[in-house]
């Protein structure tokens, strides 16, 4: 009673409340950030407060990171992947859903019920067979077989979430169009497409994501150092042996973590609508 | 509309005949729904519905890496069930997803109704609490490696400091019990998100003139909770747990990086078995097998969501 008289007191505690998670979410980046900054005779000294910074913060493991390993080539090839396989599954998913949202035709709910039984399956109950496919085709250790192979999961993920997106557009503001004399093409290149704009950021954005993210087909389908993604090489190319750079290992957690986190500082609404859109519609 | 008849004007003649005619097909539902869905439909086709035959070939065959295969019918699933091995796998998947989902569940329900309050910075609060999930994993468990790290571990650091732990304190990833503690902790620390997201967004579609009613009836806090919350966040629940529950039995990358399946196997799960097996051992049919166990809980799942999602839907 005396807390709920008190409205201050209330809000205070609920970040009180808030603070443990908070804690939790964010800790690991932080000890990374530090980790990177350090170094290696403040790292490795087993009695110095693991918590802070105390000698003078460096640069170092940054610099070893981009000039003496091949970070920056596999960090393009995580860009190339991730913008064909986006952009290829965003226009698949686009007019895929768009049919199922919309069009009347022959195994129609088939279809709609295949996409989403392909978008719970998870990508690691085909990775096997799919590493055969990927050498048959004459792509394995080639960063073109994650181009290929990723849209098998994006797609079912757009279509999915796109079509929530195309139900929302009122039929008659289309049939307008049409009655106007455009065709159905027209009408959803001018009418439908412009108005569904969120939905197609928030296929992108998480399109983006997900690819950018992608991991066990990665390092299943490639191997050599020209053509792995940031996370296989960061993961697999740092780690020598038994020895292991730290410093410049968290490094590289954190710049293979860049592209990402630019992206969600700009777009974090269409994030937080998007995961509940995708996983509830 | 008078950029439409310009263009029409414009192209050469006898053209006009066929591209009328395709816009007339075009037009056709019936027509353009299959070509819409083909592009789909194909991706599909090959790199998902093939290679499933195949892995259910694989399965059924004595395939090694580079050596033409025989069928062997269900050996492998027969030599995989009474591998120790595989056993503690099955097991570990179970221990691994129960214990991650539970604490997802309620750890995720407890920061929702936190996060559905008046808060200051609530946009930079949201931000924080699903920065785990945009993470690439592989990378933010590579972190997570180095706070269970066996000499600098931070983890451990901070509990001598508090005086919970006696020194050194455990050594996380090569004990049994810890490993397996630390990849759930990771699993739940990736997964907790996701949860808290969905459950907010249901949270907040409650109307509010229930917990008014409720409350003029003389229900607590508590009572509200039990009585009007958690029902109306039931349908949301299921399909978030059904959901998750495939994605962390199927869970590679944390296992992986962490602990690639040990101490002695205690932590592997099907899909990092099935790698080594497939992969770094060659035995592709034995590989197939460990993922195809992932198969009837896949089968369950679907149809349970498609019970519920369905019914949103359509």
């Amino acid at each position: 009673m005396a807390v709920a008289k008190r409205p201050l007191l209330r809000k205070t505690l609920l970040h009180v409340g808030l603070l443990p998670f908070l804690l939790f979410a964010l800790f690991p980046f932080y000890h990374m950030t530090l980790t990177s900054l350090k170094q290696d005779k403040e790292l490795y000294d087993r009695h110095a407060v693991p918590l802070i910074i105390r000698q003078a913060p460096t640069l170092e493991h940054y610099i070893k990171l981009i000039w003496e390993t091949e970070f920056l080539t596999w960090t393009k090839n995580s860009l190339l992947v991730t913008i064909l396989a986006t952009t290829a599954s965003v226009a698949i998913g686009t007019v895929a859903a768009y049919a199922l949202a919309r069009l009347k035709f022959f195994g129609v709910s088939t279809f709609g019920t295949g996409i989403f039984v392909t978008y719970l399956v998870p990508t690691t109950l085909l990775f096997l067979p799919l590493a055969q496919v990927v050498n048959w085709l004459g792509l394995g250790d080639s960063k073109w077989a994650l181009v290929l192979t990723y849209p098998t999961f994006l797609v079912p993920f757009c279509t999915w979430l796109l079509m929530g997106y195309f139900r929302t557009v009122p039929k008659e503001v289309e049939e307008c169009a049409m009655v106007d004399g455009a065709t159905r093409i027209q009408a959803l290149w001018r009418i439908v497409l412009p108005i569904a704009v969120p939905g197609l950021v928030c296929a992108t954005l998480f399109a983006f994501t997900l690819s950018w993210n992608e991991f066990i087909y990665a390092l299943t389908f490639t191997s050599s150092s020209d053509q792995i993604t940031a996370s296989v090489g960061v993961t697999s190319e740092l780690i020598r042996g038994d020895i292991y750079f730290w410093g410049e290992l968290m490094a590289g957690a954190i710049l293979g973590s860049v592209p990402i986190v630019i992206l969600y500082v700009f777009f974090l609404d269409y994030y937080v609508s998007g995961l509940t859109a995708g996983a509830i519609k | 509309m008078a950029a439409v008849r310009a263009e029409e004007i414009l192209v050469p003649r006898g053209r006009p005949r066929i591209t009328a005619r395709v816009r007339g097909w075009l037009d056709r539902e019936a027509i353009l729904g299959p070509v819409f869905v083909t592009p789909a439909l194909l991706l599909l086709l090959l790199l998902v519905a093939y290679p499933f035959v195949m892995a259910v070939y694989f399965s059924l065959s004595n395939a090694f890496i580079g050596r033409p295969s025989q069928f062997i019918g269900i050996r492998n699933y027969v030599n995989l069930w009474s591998s120790d091995t595989f056993r503690q796998t099955f097991q570990n998947a179970f221990v691994f997803t129960g214990i991650a989902v539970f604490f997802k569940v309620w750890m995720g329900i407890a920061l929702a109704l936190l996060l559905n309050e008046q808060l200051w910075f609530k946009r930079m609060i949201r931000g924080a609490v699903l920065l785990p999930w945009v993470i690439p994993t592989a990378l933010s468990t590579l972190g997570w490696w180095w706070m269970f790290n066996s000499l600098y571990s931070v983890v451990n650091w901070t509990g001598i400091a508090l005086g919970v732990m006696d020194p050194p304190g455990p050594n996380w990833l090569g004990q049994r019990f810890y490993a397996m503690a630390a990849v759930i902790t990771v699993n739940i620390w990736r997964g907790l998100p996701f949860f808290a997201i969905s459950i907010l967004a249901a949270l907040v579609a409650i109307p509010k003139e229930l917990y008014e009613a409720a409350e003029a009836d003389g229900a607590g806090a508590n009572a509200r909770f039990w009585h009007v919350t958690l029902p109306l966040l039931k349908p949301v629940l299921a399909v978030v747990v059904l959901f998750s529950t495939i994605f962390t039995f199927s869970d590679f990358n944390i296992v992986y990086v962490l602990t690639r399946g040990g101490p002695i196997n205690s932590t592997h799960l099907f899909a990092t078995l099935s790698r080594v097996l497939g992969i770094d051992t060659g035995r592709i049919g034995e590989g197939a097998a460990v993922s195809l166990y992932l198969f009837p809980l896949l089968v369950f799942v679907v149809w349970a969501q498609l019970r519920f999602v369905r019914k949103q839907v359509y």
